[in-house]
């Protein structure tokens, strides 16, 4: 497809700075990452607001608490593996549970970090912010979509974990985004593929391909993890029967098994879910990982074909 | 403000009433911690009742000091103060750690007068640290006040805040050790390893001072002469854990358990009336 790439991350760091200029009380933190999140944008722009805290994501989750609690708006970044990982602890007791007026953006989610390898690959960040009352979770699929995230979450009071990938992505989206909704990105009867991130794109990719084998199938962009779009899962459920997961994350704790759950309790329906099968992964380019771990658009297919199958019998 | 002789006796009065009240609450909840409540009972007189601009029917008054408990399993001490102060009625002390309570076990987000949830020990230097940020951003005079456990001060967090806070140079913190000398698990190796910790806290960029933190008229000193520095500072405050009840003094029996009958509860509120009447 003749898709124009945009690293999301950098749509991040545009975006900051556009908001600095619209909230005088925004606030933007960093953990001696910013040349990679891409808040250093922002701290050109606007060093008054902007701290670079050192290494330290703990410390930096608190100190973002304290700055909300006095009346700023505050995004905290740094990669998902430290961000969700080493901080969980502070974002959970002084960040979700007071209901902190802090924005977690964390960049280099899932295995398509690549090179850097399993230590830095975060595949259980969905989970453990899911897992928060009162954490709501994001995952743009575009940068389109970053763009329409950021500002969203600036506006809306309380706590978000937006969670973006290091690889330029393909602008799917229109970048319209409604929270908590799920968008039908193609329709189709026979199977659905709900995707996030970095994924769906590939499931846009896997239903062009299907579509040639006659399988008529249904993409929805699931970017709101949390709360999930419950509605329009059982109503693609109701309508394929058959669900098709993708997320690079782990199939535990993540979209996958936010779906199951959907699925168990209102309209039990065939499943399988894309992801990491619970492994860590290891050092490679971004793309070749996706395809060794089965997230690549062959993958989804491989999916979508073993679904058919199973569920003709 | 002066120190006269009529104010050191009335902090050392409400520092007793404090001491009667987490009593009263940890007897009457069947749980919680009296040995670094009684311990902080001074500090908080101090800080409530002589050094903080703050207004107990106004709590989210953007001109106010703010006060973070990151030692928060001493909230009996921290309700009680509220409470003497205003915050909230002294009655609604007793429903400590019940169910459907606002009085959770450690502090929380929804109580007049409570900054910020604490428990998990070891952020509530950071979240000071934001706060501190936050006044100088905004051009604002307020203080920012944090009361830590020495035990607390194991975990790492803290010394990523001690940093950061020096970094900044933020005079307009100021941070209170209680130093008991005493933890959960009794006296750890650990806490010997975190002497000489006026040296420790100087190598980290700040203005340390060490005092009894019993003595009220030290404690006023202290904050005093803390507001000076060009930098954050720190009052080590020397204290016994479990204070003023003898069979809780200097023991890690009492850090997590109250009276464990009615003749202890009894016992402990003689000693803290003797210890009124020689006030």
């Amino acid at each position: 497809m003749n898709w124009k790439y945009e690293s999301p991350r950098k749509a991040y760091g545009e975006t900051l700075v556009e908001l600095g200029n619209k909230y005088d009380n925004l606030v933007v933190l960093d953990a001696d990452l910013s040349t990679s999140t891409k808040t250093a944008m922002f701290g050109k722009k606007y060093p008054e607001r902007f701290i670079n805290v050192g290494l330290q994501e703990q410390n930096m989750m608190g100190t973002a608490a304290g700055l909300a609690r006095s009346g700023k708006i505050v995004f905290a970044s740094s990669f998902a593996v430290f961000a969700a990982g080493r901080a969980y602890d502070q974002v959970r007791q002084s960040i979700a549970y007071p209901k902190s007026n802090v924005k977690i953006v964390a960049t280099h989610g899932g295995v398509s970090v690549g090179e850097d390898g399993a230590s830095h690959q975060m595949i259980e960040d969905i989970g453990l912010m899911s897992g928060l009352p009162n954490m709501r979770v994001i995952v743009p699929a575009d940068s389109n979509e970053v763009r329409s995230v950021i500002k969203f979450v600036a506006k809306e009071y309380g706590p978000f974990y937006v969670r973006l990938t290091r690889p330029a992505l393909p602008n799917i989206t229109d970048g319209e985004f409604e929270f908590g909704k799920g968008k039908i990105m193609r329709d189709g009867g026979d199977v659905t593929i709900m995707a996030i991130g970095i994924e769906v794109q590939y499931a846009l990719l896997a239903a062009e391909k299907l579509k040639k084998e006659g399988i008529d199938t249904e993409v929805i962009n699931m970017s709101t993890v949390k709360p999930i779009d419950k509605d329009l899962i059982i109503k693609s459920a109701r309508k394929t029967g058959r669900i098709v997961t993708a997320e690079d994350h782990n199939i535990y704790n993540g979209l996958g098994s936010r779906v199951a759950e959907i699925l168990a309790e209102n309209h039990p329906s065939w499943l399988l879910r894309v992801g990491m099968r619970d492994m860590f992964g290891m050092s490679g380019k971004w793309d070749e990982l996706l395809h060794y771990y089965g997230l690549d658009d062959e993958g989804i297919i491989r999916a979508v074909k073993k679904i058919m199958e199973v569920s003709r019998r | 403000m002066d120190l006269n002789p009529e104010k050191v006796r009335e902090l050392k009065l409400i520092a007793t009433r404090i001491r009667e009240w987490v009593i009263r609450m940890t007897y009457n909840a069947s749980s919680g911690h009296p040995g670094g409540s009684l311990s902080s009972a001074e500090i908080l007189s101090v800080l409530y009742f002589h050094e903080m601009r703050i207004d107990p029917k106004n709590p989210e008054w953007p001109e106010r000091d703010c006060f973070v408990l990151s030692k928060g399993h001493a909230s009996p001490a921290f309700y009680a103060a509220l409470a003497i102060r205003g915050f909230f009625p002294e009655d609604e002390l007793l429903t400590f750690r019940k169910i459907k309570s606002r009085l959770q076990g450690h502090p929380s987000l929804g109580i007049p007068g409570v900054e910020i949830s604490t428990g998990s020990l070891g952020q509530g230097l950071s979240v000071g640290v934001g706060m501190a940020l936050a006044a100088k951003m905004d051009s604002k005079n307020y203080r920012v006040y944090v009361l830590l456990g020495d035990g607390e001060i194991e975990e790492g967090n803290v010394w990523e805040a001690a940093m950061c806070a020096s970094t900044h140079k933020l005079d307009n913190l100021i941070a209170i050790v209680d130093r008991n000398r005493i933890q959960l698990d009794d006296y750890t190796n650990t806490m010997e390893i975190l002497d000489p910790l006026p040296e420790k806290w100087r190598a980290f960029g700040w203005c340390p001072f060490v005092i009894n933190g019993h003595n009220v008229e030290e404690i006023v000193n202290a904050l005093q002469n803390a507001k000076k520095c060009d930098r954050p500072a720190v009052i080590i405050a020397n204290t016994i854990k479990g204070k003023g009840v003898s069979y809780m003094e200097n023991t890690a029996k009492y850090h997590g358990k109250p009276p464990e009958n009615e003749e202890e509860f009894k016992i402990a509120l003689k000693e803290i009336e003797e210890e009124r009447r020689r006030i």
